[in-house]
């Protein structure tokens, strides 16, 4: 470890998740970012920066810092989809190491599980969207389906070895009690769960649920300040590669390369250093596909990389340790929730899934369809 | 027909495209400095960002670079599942998206295939694909 401290997170939280029937979008976040700057031991009047992302206001971030009652200095927008948030704590500590502000407030939320009922129009198909819409691709899932089936193609992968992903996440969920599913499943469940789209199973797919989260970044200068053990950021990465999958370069590489070798070179860590890992899983597929990006295995390897459930509880790899967006929650951008797990992990608050003595995290985020990503490191002193 | 097949929302950059289904023309664009063809079309070459790009013809033929097959579809296409929707990779080296029609056991990865041009209703036509029979 290497890198300079900059800034910390010092306050995490969720909302109530699941399903919260007859809430909104602006009282899941209110709700988190209270619960996480009492976590912070800081107060609203402390927060000088807003970062919010989501398509339900025309500018989601004045709408919300109305909402709470702030006046911020700086406001960060970024919608890249689920890794939105990862990018924002890159963004963050950007703009703290600028001096542009001391206490930024990342938050999230999303009430898409009790909306399924309100019949939304569908997508239009004008810009460049005209040239996918129309021939009926389930979005997202259809996207990640045709990447898994070049994958398979290309490398041999199984379905019994993405399966693997979906049945140590649901053990991870299982000694997680704020997780939607906790019923034990074996690889079998996996394969003879219904087909959404080929080759991707129901159990491939992450859930539908409701929820928010809110994280607090403070400046090194402020961090000390903070009620709990500061949790700093080592290094972040991002980029994106495109956004309609027809036009992704390879559809068996993703932007982790890029992103997580930047976040790796500024952290100044090696993969073997790493106690836990936090990747983005829409689909099992996207896991597969961003442990080969980072490096954690070459090419083509990740079926291997995670069979023998080496990613659940006691095994070599802890990884989605909340029990992931497969089976703890999944409020449609869930890169909010890997950034909350990573620290709970690296303070030491998560109980039975507690993996001993972690000092360093690797979260990764997943946006799009496979378009975007943004990597983040981070250690405990 | 209660979910009539979305409608591209046709514009200065697609235009010539959508037309010339209606034509049995399946229509790309080419960078005329650097010479690499483009898809989607669009007013600069994402490559060296020329603004000369010309529409040309495309031979219709390709192979699949993936595929899935759809079990649970959305909106207007619910009811039509299960079918296949593929990324072609074209001769002239683009990809697009459609489906591939004729019987699902030809379905492969790199298997070679040719437009259709397939009218799906009373206003739309598609470039859909088959497989080509090997040899
Ligand atoms: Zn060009």
């Amino acid at each position: 470890m290497k890198s300079e401290r900059v800034a910390a997170i010092v306050g995490v939280a969720e909302s109530d998740l699941g399903e919260t029937p007859g809430k909104t979008v602006l009282q899941l976040q209110a709700q988190a970012a209270k619960a996480a700057l009492e976590d912070a031991g800081l107060t609203k009047d402390d927060v000088d920066a807003v970062f919010t992302a989501g398509n339900w206001a025309w500018s989601p971030p004045m709408m919300l810092a109305e909402y709470l009652g702030i006046r911020p200095r700086f406001t960060d927008g970024t919608n890249i989809g689920g890794s939105s948030f990862e990018a924002h704590v890159g963004h963050a500590v950007a703009g703290l190491r600028a001096g542009l502000f001391d206490v930024a407030l990342v938050t999230y939320g999303s009430t898409q599980r009790s909306d399924r009922s309100r019949r939304r129009p569908p997508a239009s198909p004008q810009l460049t969207a005209q040239f996918e819409l129309p021939y009926g691709l389930p979005t997202p899932v259809g996207a990640y389906a045709l990447a898994a089936m070049r994958h398979m193609h290309q490398y041999g992968t199984t379905s019994e070895q993405l399966a693997e992903i979906a049945v140590a996440t649901r053990k991870w969920a299982m000694l997680n009690e704020k997780a939607m599913m906790r019923e034990p499943i074996t690889i079998e469940d996996v394969l003879r769960s219904r087909w959404i789209a080929e080759p991707l199973h129901l159990l491939d797919c992450c859930l539908v649920t409701d929820g928010g989260g809110a994280v607090v970044i403070a400046s090194a200068r402020k961090a000390p300040l903070a009620a709990k053990r500061p949790v700093w950021v080592l290094g972040h990465g991002e980029t994106h590669t495109h956004n309609t999958i027809v036009n992704m370069p390879d559809l068996t590489v993703t932007g982790a390369r890029e992103s997580g070798r930047r976040a790796f070179e500024m952290a100044g860590v090696t993969h073997d250093e790493l106690d836990v890992v936090e990747i983005y899983d829409s689909f099992t597929i996207t896991v597969l596909l961003t442990l080969e990006a980072l490096g954690f295995c070459k090419p083509g390897e990740g079926g291997a990389f995670v069979s023998g459930q080496r990613t659940a509880p006691g095994g070599d790899f802890p990884m989605n340790t909340n029990g992931g967006g497969l089976s703890y929650c999944h409020p449609g951008m869930y890169g909010i929730f890997l950034l909350i797990e990573a620290v709970r992990q690296l303070r030491g608050e998560c109980g039975p899934r507690q993996v001993p003595g972690a000092r360093l995290a690797l979260v990764h985020g997943t946006g799009g369809v496979l378009s975007s990503t943004a990597t983040v490191i981070l250690g405990r002193d | 027909m209660p979910n009539p097949w979305p409608k591209p929302e046709v514009d200065g950059d697609s235009r010539p495209f959508w037309e010339g289904l209606h034509q049995g023309e399946l229509r790309i664009q080419r960078c005329e400095d650097c010479g690499r063809h483009i898809f989607y079309p669009r007013s600069i070459c994402p490559h060296c960002f020329s603004d000369r790009v010309r529409w040309v013809l495309a031979t219709g033929r390709g192979r699949i670079y993936s595929y899935t097959v759809v079990h649970r579809a959305q909106g207007p296409f619910a009811e039509e599942a299960p079918y296949v929707v593929a990324i072609v990779e074209l001769e002239e080296g683009v990809r697009m998206m459609s489906r591939i029609v004729g019987p699902r056991e030809e379905v492969a990865i790199e298997k070679p295939v040719r437009v259709v041009f397939t009218r799906v209703d009373d206003e739309l036509i598609l470039p859909f694909f088959e497989v080509l029979k090997e040899g």
